[in-house]
């Protein structure tokens, strides 16, 4: 009998996708934490199918057949959102948010973004380092963004993100995942209701005033929308800030030439989400048989797409494990593809751009405080990246 | 070659937009516009290589 790879591995080096995942491209069977045999597509090429085709390979959490990576995602199938629904169910809810993520609108809050990215870059300078780039910049800056656009009281930050973190960790159990998840609703339930009574000016009012109170959607409909928008715009772009310094400190050549040439900002940022590949995996299951790279696919069969190595296919990506700022390709599924592919997208871009870009000017001698091997990496089947971020200037 | 774009297959991912402003906008609910639909001759792959990122295969290119 053949003993199937484990999926998720933990990844040696924060930024580099797992060494196990890269034996068995472009599609072979995995098993999950839970022992079920699943499709892990590691090819980019056979990314980009799956992920186009959602009426083969469906992203409903809630059916039976839907594979939890990880115990939390068991607890996730309570959650109802778009992200884990099926056209045309997904694409109603999808369009109520549409026009508050357009590139014109995160272009509109860039002002707003460099301000707050100034300020907590004065407080940093003044306190002087050693600094944890974590908690006093990577996590506030998307942290307050998406309060600011929801009109979520960033007041109670302490209390959201620690629940957050419940949320995307590998590690969490499916107790502590599921407490996480109900903790979060009935905060958001409460907020709700509130602002039903007191309307204030962010996205979550404007989806009270056009979708609930005519009915479109319900409350616990939008609560779970809102949990989805509050979640996935803080954790995961703080870590893609988090570990883009990292990434770009252990590259000084390439951050040497993104200094020189400020211009190469937003490619260099494209690479970081291509190389860094924030979000390991993202599961789909086959709603009928199918062909994929020459494997017979099942219908109820568990799919995985490896976004780590999807990234780093050498017949997508030339030279696919060199950091290159100047690559200029974005055709990486990080934000995954097809009709799910990130509704924010270009809110991250907005903030990693102007985190980055002026973290590195105003504190050029900036460095890592300890050492890449002794930086605590976040646990498989989670978001990835590194818990702490001391750094030094 | 001309672009058309499909605003019921749209998701508003802007991927269209980032890659050429002058040619792509949103409209107020998020969907695809095409600002100048007319692709040069010579500049058939550079479209072709855009209209690949749309992740909702919205964009095609027709004689």
């Amino acid at each position: 009998m053949t003993v199937l790879p484990d999926y998720p591995q933990a990844r040696g080096c924060p930024f580099h996708p797992a060494d196990g995942y890269t034996d068995y491209a472009p599609v072979a069977k995995v098993r999950l934490y839970n022992g079920r045999e699943v499709w892990a597509v590691t090819g980019h090429a056979e990314a980009r199918q799956v992920l186009l085709d959602p009426v083969t390979y469906s992203s409903d959490r809630v059916h039976p057949h839907y594979p939890a990576l990880a115990p939390r995602f068991e607890s996730a199938r309570k959650v109802r959102n778009f992200i884990g629904m099926d056209p045309p169910e997904h694409t109603v809810q999808r369009r109520m948010l549409l026009s508050s993520f357009t590139v014109k609108k995160t272009n509109a809050l860039r002002p707003r973004i460099q301000a707050l990215v100034d300020g907590l870059l004065d407080e940093i300078e003044a306190k002087g380092p050693v600094a944890d780039l974590v908690p006093e910049f990577a996590l506030p800056v998307p942290s307050i963004v998406i309060c600011e656009l929801l009109g979520v009281p960033y007041t109670d930050h302490a209390f959201f993100e620690h629940q957050s973190r419940r949320v995307v960790t590998g590690s969490t159990t499916l107790e502590e995942s599921a407490d996480a998840f109900t903790q979060l609703k009935a905060y958001l339930d409460e907020l709700i209701q509130r602002k039903q009574r007191e309307p204030g000016d962010g996205l979550l009012d404007t989806l009270i005033a056009e979708q609930v109170e005519t009915g479109a959607l319900s409350r616990s409909e939008l609560v779970d929308i809102a949990l989805l928008l509050l979640v996935a715009g803080h954790e995961t772009t703080a870590s893609a800030i988090a570990l883009g310094v990292v990434t770009l400190l252990e590259h000084p050549e390439q951050l040497a030439a993104l200094r020189s040439d400020a211009r190469l900002l937003p490619t260099a940022v494209e690479e970081l989400l291509r190389f860094m590949a924030i979000a390991d995996g993202i599961a789909r299951f086959a709603t009928a048989d199918a062909d994929l790279a020459g494997h017979q696919v099942r219908a109820g069969d568990g799919v995985v797409i490896v976004i780590a190595t999807a990234n780093r296919d050498g017949g997508a990506f030339p030279s696919p494990a060199a950091f290159a700022v100047d690559r200029g390709a974005r055709h990486h599924v990080s934000f995954g593809h097809g009709v799910h592919q990130c509704i924010g997208q270009n809110l991250a871009r907005a903030e990693m751009e102007i985190a980055l870009g002026t973290l590195f000017r105003r504190l050029p001698g900036l460095r890592l405080a300890r050492d890449l091997a002794d930086l605590p990496i976040k646990e498989a089947g989670g978001v990835q990246g590194v818990w702490e971020l001391p750094v030094t200037w | 070659m001309r672009i058309t774009a499909d605003q019921e297959r749209c998701l508003g991912a802007g991927q269209c937009v980032l890659s050429a402003p002058d040619r792509f906008d949103q409209s107020d609910l998020g969907l695809v516009e095409v600002l100048d639909p007319e692709v040069p001759e010579g500049d058939e792959q550079r479209f072709r290589d855009i209209l690949d990122l749309c992740p909702s295969q919205a964009l095609s290119l027709e004689a």
